[in-house]
């Protein structure tokens, strides 16, 4: 699916690239673009090993068995089959807190490092477990109660009101929340055992 | 609101540590080990942004965008949403920071409390850059196959979508 989708994404801007006569931006961006990324990778190896680290903590003291207790009905509910005190649903509790907590940058390592472990105990190797897909799917919806980054680029623009828009944030990003849920349960069975 | 904000991610770090060093766990000699984990993982995602940065950056400057906005406009009419935040739909799954560059262009242009102001700050506030976590999450595991990753998350983003305009229409 990635696949078809990166060589869609550049068959594409060919394409548009020749028809808005915009071939030079296109051939600045694949050479600008790149180099980006890795400032980008640099940039979050920080934050990745800050939470990595205090992850590390937190298991030892078992302050993640704590929260994974705490959690467990919500766990049950979304990861049927994951033993609730494996170590991968207690890395997909300390990712899912710092979502709704607003850690976007602590929620991204916490998160592969859930990836990680349920990959350990997927069966089959090289292709996504449900639990795995169901995961990316709660991380591409944003569980994030108040969001601050657009609340204060609404106050920057002069908004009498930034947080006005909390209610209707919560109604929109649960719904999309739910149907995710509802969509990677549905659509996992018809993709069967491994069909891409 | 935002004050709390400030103290959440302080107040997080001196709780894991702090209730670490209650528990006589060496935390310094923990920190390194996991952050040593950290700098492993921070490499083998590095293939898959290349990729995915790369294709987005060429498609964005491509104008590809102005064809799907253009494309989606009879649907987002019949979905009551406004026409003017269909460029940030189509971007906010696939690029961050681009989607911050048009959030900010429409309540530049439109005002943070008008009615496609307020559209935009909900799709902006619910939803999360979608093709980028997936390349994340994924490429720091051997998974080539992602089965319904993808279409169950894109199925999250548009029902978010069409929710931010109806949202805005009943609560605000």
């Amino acid at each position: 699916m990635m696949s078809w989708l990166f060589t869609g994404m550049l068959v594409l801007s060919l394409l548009f690239g020749i028809l808005n006569g915009r071939m030079e931006q296109v051939s600045i961006s694949a050479v600008n673009e790149c180099s980006n990324a890795v400032t980008l990778a640099i940039q979050l190896a920080g934050v990745m090993c800050l939470w990595s680290g205090l992850m590390r903590i937190a298991e030892v003291s078992d302050l993640t068995g704590k929260l994974s207790r705490l959690f467990r009905p919500v766990m049950k509910l979304l990861f049927w089959h994951l033993p609730a005190d494996s170590k991968a649903a207690k890395a997909i509790i300390m990712n899912l807190t710092a979502n709704l907590l607003g850690l976007g940058n602590a929620a991204t390592p916490l998160g592969i490092a859930a990836m990680k472990e349920l990959e350990k105990i997927s069966p089959r190797k090289g292709i996504a477990s449900n639990e795995m897909a169901l995961l990316v799917v709660l991380n591409t919806a944003s569980l994030q109660l108040i969001p601050t980054t657009t609340a204060a680029l609404r106050l920057a623009a002069g908004s009498a009101a930034p947080m006005e828009i909390l209610p209707a944030v919560w109604l929109a990003s649960s719904m999309s929340i739910l149907s995710g849920i509802l969509a990677a349960k549905f659509f996992s069975r018809l993709f069967g055992k491994g069909a891409d | 609101m935002s004050q709390i904000s400030q103290y959440i991610l302080p107040v997080a770090i001196v709780l894991i540590v702090g209730y670490g060093a209650i528990k006589k766990v060496p935390v310094f000699d923990c920190f390194l080990e996991g952050a040593k984990d950290g700098l492993t993982t921070s490499a083998q995602i590095l293939p898959a942004l290349i990729a995915l940065i790369t294709a987005v950056g060429m498609f964005k400057s491509s104008g590809a965008l102005d064809l799907f906005t253009y494309a989606l406009r009879p649907v987002a009419n019949l979905l009551h949403l406004p026409q003017e935040v269909i460029p940030l739909a189509i971007l906010r799954p696939i690029s961050g920071s681009g989607a911050l560059v048009i959030f900010q262009d429409i309540l530049q242009q439109y005002g943070p409390d008008s009615f496609i102001g307020r559209v935009a700050s909900v799709m902006q506030g619910s939803t999360e850059t979608t093709f980028y976590t997936i390349a994340v999450y994924y490429g720091a595991t051997k998974v080539q196959k992602t089965r319904h990753t993808l279409p169950s998350a894109l199925t999250a983003d548009i029902v978010g979508f069409f929710m931010s305009a109806l949202a805005v229409y009943w609560l605000l």
